[in-house]
């Protein structure tokens, strides 16, 4: 479990195509799934971020249980970006489950925004409102721009919403 | 009319659901009684035809068909608004439509 000023776990994750990466920061993890609606909503919220903070890298981890959810397996989630064609961060696959244990994910989504040190500054929700575009991940692009201008988090944490995340049996 | 919400509590979506549903009943002046039905485990997914949370049923009929083949589990559903957009509730007028339709 990752809290609000703790250094956050290292990963290395295989993405859709097989490749790995592993964390640089500073970074933006966000973890997320194909099966949950609002993981779904916000996702275009998140990727316009991801394209308008070039020098923040970001990953979208799956940690869902496949087996129970099989629109979540990594043959899923391959199809979905080719379908999608645009996602401006790599979709990573924790098959164990670990990574999402470690930093204490508990929804899709949840954002963990972490600082050059690795250590993390931001947590929660995107914004306010899954429904309302017009928030354009605002939480988190205010988060993004405290980084850069070496400030504090005004608001460090939110509650996250979404589906909890699916753990193995 | 029997209006039923059937949900999990996976899903953090059924109150608004409910909230919805009880206001479209309202202003079209439909006097029902939500009865909600909690969806516990895999197989009473599958003794109900349950295709994810929230599902809203009006006289035992999905106000939005979840289509052939789909899979009854415990999970959350994915629904479209009028607009496109992906939603964990239906779209209030699809509710709507559906309680038009069953009056």
């Amino acid at each position: 479990m990752t809290a609000i000023g703790d250094r956050a776990p290292e990963f290395t994750l295989p993405d859709t195509a097989g490749e790995e990466h592993s964390l640089e920061t500073p970074a933006v993890v966000v973890f997320t799934c194909n099966h949950c609606p609002y993981a779904l909503a916000w996702h275009d919220r998140i990727a316009s971020a991801a394209r308008d903070y070039p020098d923040i890298h970001f990953y979208a981890i799956n940690p869902n249980d496949a087996e129970g959810y099989p629109r979540d397996s990594l043959e899923a989630m391959r199809e979905r970006v080719e379908r999608e064609g645009d996602w401006p961060m790599p979709y990573l696959r924790d098959e164990s489950q670990e990574v999402a244990s470690a930093f204490g994910a508990k929804t899709t989504p949840d954002l963990f925004v972490l600082d050059a040190d690795g250590v993390l500054r931001y947590r929660g929700a995107p914004d306010a409102d899954y429904q309302d575009e017009t928030l354009d991940a605002g939480w988190l692009r205010d988060a993004l721009n405290c980084l850069r201008a070496s400030e504090d988090v005004a608001r460090p944490e939110t509650d996250p919403i979404g589906c909890s995340i699916k753990w193995k049996q | 009319m029997t209006v039923e919400l059937l949900w999990w509590d996976g899903c953090p979506s059924h109150p608004e659901a409910l909230a919805e549903l009880r206001r479209v009943l309202r202003e079209e002046g439909v006097e029902a009684e939500v009865s909600r039905v909690q969806i516990e485990d895999d197989e009473q997914a599958m003794r109900e035809r349950f295709p994810g949370s929230p599902t809203i049923r009006i006289d035992g009929d999905d106000i939005v068909p979840p289509g052939e083949g789909a899979p009854f589990s415990l999970t959350c559903r994915v629904y479209r608004t009028r607009d496109g957009r992906y939603s964990p509730v239906p779209d209030p007028e699809d509710v709507r439509a559906a309680v038009r339709r069953a009056a």
